[in-house]
């Protein structure tokens, strides 16, 4: 190691890709490779997870039991949710936030690469550890991905199982996010000053900050579960003076904000399409900004409005409300910016901008959706019904997961230096639009008329939205096989190769390195012309 | 091998982390299977082998950053990159234990109160737990593991307390010694650094042990006795951790690691143990005096 430092300074330019596929990819430190490694896990998560969505949709396709047991509909319904948040959404993020934050601010790679790797190579553990608990005796987690007590605690051998996973796959969202602040704050490029920096750069910077707040009191909350169940604590247990309702007021100290966790760096990426293809500067990026940081500070302070049907007292319950309602504002800014910055512009349609422009009408009907639950009176209606599933699966569904695909149809001719197939992509755009409110639609009419939520039979009166419901779920499932063959098509077949500055109207240090990008960008600080930057001084 | 590229450290590709995910692993398992009463290789010796496995990434990975350090191969830049690291570690630590304090602070402003009738818990007390007159410490309505008594703050929690800050103050000096390159001195005062907080780890396992044997103060004595061994078990495992770590920056300063004016290793280890010093600051007020 000693004579590595002086050895190896003269072989700067060189690329140093690891030799052997295991050696690379599992000792990788390079935020490519792992950007790479979490998007593939994310998108095999994706399918995992969709599958069981099938599973759950195909058994609710009619009235009365068809196909599968109740308890393991309800494990179903319990670890769809877990796989997608923390291994198909979080992943993901995390992936784009690798391969395009160094390229964004001009660093060589992120701050901490080896503990990069690490924060990767846990996850496929986490979740070996998560699936694996579907196989155990007394089966896998039934209680929902919030394991609420006391039915989370009700399972069998897989509880601890359940709650170690979720151990490892917060140990890996920390040092994630600790990873990433400390590249956006010390690897930035000289002249790439804060308000210089891409949106998206922004987004992840404030989403990883809520990252480190609330992944460790997850851990505690779970933590109580795990004592509770094999060591005789009474956090959540009344008998003891504990509070099964001090659980959920843990949990969702922790749950709000991760909502926002999934969503923020979504409106980073919608803020650099949307520009790119309307060809015009971001209107309002400072505003942006503050929008971003209200939202975050917001979900700190409005997390009990989970649960408002728990038996609150009425000053918390309209302290939680009024301040819930409060989020419409700066959302309202970013929605009110994003068109405006479309307004005027001279607009083209390709696959990024069509599912830009579908994240922000479908995720403003998830946002509406979600006043409309903060109103208190209402919400003892909604309160877990379809309407409720259906608004978060429009601001998870058509909110994070088609910003994440609008990200990868915009920089994957970035990353593999091939353009995908653009009929392609429009033709999985056009289908997935149509499909998911097909699919989440009905859904609000179902809450309203009283369909409760995570139940594997109903009554014969929702039968109709439910099969109309279904139907949409299996065609949204599979449109996204599309989305796997467009990816592999770019990647390995396609012959129409990308430019450095893949869309005409892209600006930022991304679009200034060649397709593909090299393994090693910016081996020296690049020079920063304010020309080539989204934000900055172009936007005075 | 490591690369300096341009003014830029990128280090090369590590096999430790791969390691420390098998080390992690192998823990859970064999801790799940352990609290699930299991027995044979799968359990304890399954989980042994998993700390095993993490203690020696450790050594091995912190070794490679140390001797990528010790010939100079960090500039900085990489230099604030671990301070950030460390520093939002911390934050995370902090919220870790927010989670136990917000636990402690609901059961005592809410839960309990609740119970025993008061705000708009009147119907909750009539119907479940008529007769539960609301007190603190308390193991609720339903007695869990029968009555206890507490340990009285102003005997060995307070001892501690003095103890921990002295530890405070000790390794301060440690650093100015450090700085102004008296390594002499500077080892004196990391060792009574460490000692104080080994004096400090042997108190609280008496007080656990008198705590188990003669005050029927259990882990399951109701929310009272979870929240007082879940926070000070936390804490004191925290202390342990500082204590192995301040022991691995004593041999690093004896053999010559730090110099005055670079010694990161140093700081972070004192970053930390402050942090457990403030943890237990809160923990004397909030679990042992009030």
């Amino acid at each position: 190691m000693a004579h590595a430092a002086v050895h190896d300074t003269h072989h700067d330019a060189h690329d140093h890709k690891p030799q052997g596929f295991l050696h690379r990819w599992l000792f990788t430190t390079n935020h490519k490779d792992i950007g790479t490694l979490y998007l593939v896990f994310s998108m095999l998560m994706f399918f995992v997870g969709g599958s069981m969505a099938m599973i759950i949709r195909a058994e609710l396709f009619e009235p009365g039991m068809q196909l599968v047991r109740p308890e393991f509909f309800n494990e179903m319904t319990s670890v769809h949710a877990l796989v997608m948040i923390f291994g198909a959404v979080m992943p993901a993020f995390v992936g784009l936030g690798n391969w395009m934050i160094p390229m964004q601010i001009g660093a060589p790679d992120m701050a901490l690469p080896r503990m990069n790797n690490w924060s990767f190579w846990i996850l496929p553990f986490a979740f070996t550890l998560l699936l694996s608990s579907l196989f155990m005796p007394g089966a896998g987690p039934q209680g929902g991905w919030t394991l609420y007590p006391p039915l989370s605690l009700q399972g069998g051998n897989s509880v601890a199982f359940v709650i170690f996973a979720i151990h490892m796959m917060g140990i890996s969202s920390i040092m994630g996010a600790i990873n990433i602040i400390a590249t956006i704050l010390n690897m930035r490029a000289p002249g790439m000053d804060l308000l210089k920096m891409p949106i998206f750069v922004w987004s992840w910077l404030i989403t990883a900050f809520l990252l480190i707040a609330v992944m460790p009191v997850l851990a505690g909350a779970v933590t109580m579960l795990l004592t509770d169940k094999y060591f005789g604590t009474s956090f959540f247990n009344a008998a003891g003076g504990g509070d099964p309702v001090m659980y959920q007021h843990i949990f969702w100290f922790f749950g709000h904000p991760e909502v926002y966790i999934m969503i923020l760096p979504a409106f980073g990426i919608v803020s650099e399409i949307i520009p790119t293809f309307a060809r015009k500067p971001l209107f309002g990026y400072q505003a942006m900004i503050y929008a971003i940081a209200s939202i975050a500070f917001l979900s700190f302070i409005v997390w009990a409005h989970h649960m408002f049907t728990v038996g609150m007292p009425l000053g918390g319950e309209l302290y939680f409300m009024y301040a819930t309602m409060l989020i419409a504002i700066p959302t309202g800014v970013k929605v009110f910016n994003w068109v405006t910055t479309m307004w005027e512009g001279s607009m083209t349609f390709e696959t990024p901008m069509l599912f830009a422009i579908a994240f922000v009408i479908l995720f403003t009907i998830g946002g509406f959706s979600g006043l409309m639950l903060a109103i208190v009176p209402a919400d003892f209606q909604y309160h877990d019904t379809y309407f409720v599933v259906a608004h978060f699966h429009y601001v998870l569904v058509t909110g994070a997961i088609f910003a994440i695909m609008a990200s990868v149809y915009y920089w994957l001719p970035k990353w593999c230096g091939n353009m995908y197939s653009e009929r392609w992509g429009k033709i999985h755009f056009w289908m997935s639009v149509i499909s998911v409110n097909v699919l989440f639609f009905p859904q609000h009419f179902l809450g309203l008329a009283g369909m409760p939520r995570r139940i594997p039979d109903y009554n014969v009166a929702f039968a109709d939205f439910n099969m109309i419901s279904s139907i949409g779920g299996f065609w949204f499932g599979a449109s996204q096989l599309l989305f796997v063959g467009v990816v592999i098509h770019a990647v390995y077949f396609s012959k129409s190769r990308a430019q450095a500055r893949v869309w005409e109207g892209a600006r930022g240090l991304e679009w200034t390195v060649p397709s593909p990008a090299p393994h090693h960008t910016f081996s020296e600080p690049p020079v920063i012309d304010n020309s080539q930057l989204a934000h900055g001084d172009v936007s005075h | 091998m490591a690369q300096t590229q341009g003014a830029y450290y990128v280090p090369h590709g590590s096999h430790w982390p791969i390691v420390g995910s098998i080390g992690l692993f192998s823990t859970v398992i064999g801790a799940a299977n352990w609290f699930n009463d299991g027995s044979g290789l799968t359990a304890k010796p399954l989980m042994f082998m998993g700390l095993a496995i993490l203690v020696f990434m450790m050594f091995g990975w912190f070794g490679t950053v140390i001797r990528e350090s010790v010939v100079g191969m960090y500039n900085k830049q990489v230099d604030t990159s671990f301070r950030m690291g460390m520093m939002w570690f911390i934050f995370s630590e902090v919220m870790f234990f927010a989670a136990f304090f917000g636990a402690l602070f609901y059961a005592r402003m809410f839960s309990v109160p609740w119970v025993g009738g008061e705000g708009h818990g009147g119907l909750t007390n009539y119907y479940l737990w008529q007769g539960f007159t609301p007190s603190w410490p308390t193991n609720g309505p339903g007695d869990i593991g029968g009555s206890f008594e507490t340990i009285p703050a102003w005997h060995l929690p307070l001892v501690n307390t003095l103890l921990l800050l002295s530890s405070g103050v000790t390794i301060t000096f440690a650093h100015h010694a450090l700085r102004a390159g008296h390594r002499k001195s500077l080892l004196a005062w990391l060792a009574a650094t460490i000692a104080l907080g080994a004096a400090f780890l042997y108190f609280q396992a008496t007080e656990y042990i008198e705590a188990y044997q003669h005050l029927n103060l259990t882990l399951g004595s109701g929310i009272y006795g979870s929240t007082f061994f879940m926070l000070t078990g936390f804490h004191g495992m925290h202390v342990t951790l500082g204590a192995i770590m301040l022991t691995v920056i004593w041999f690093r300063c004896a053999k010559g690691h730090f110099s005055a004016d670079n010694h990161f290793g140093f700081e972070a280890v004192a970053w930390y143990w402050h942090f457990v010093d403030v943890v237990w600051l809160g923990l004397f007020v909030f679990v042992y005096v009030l």
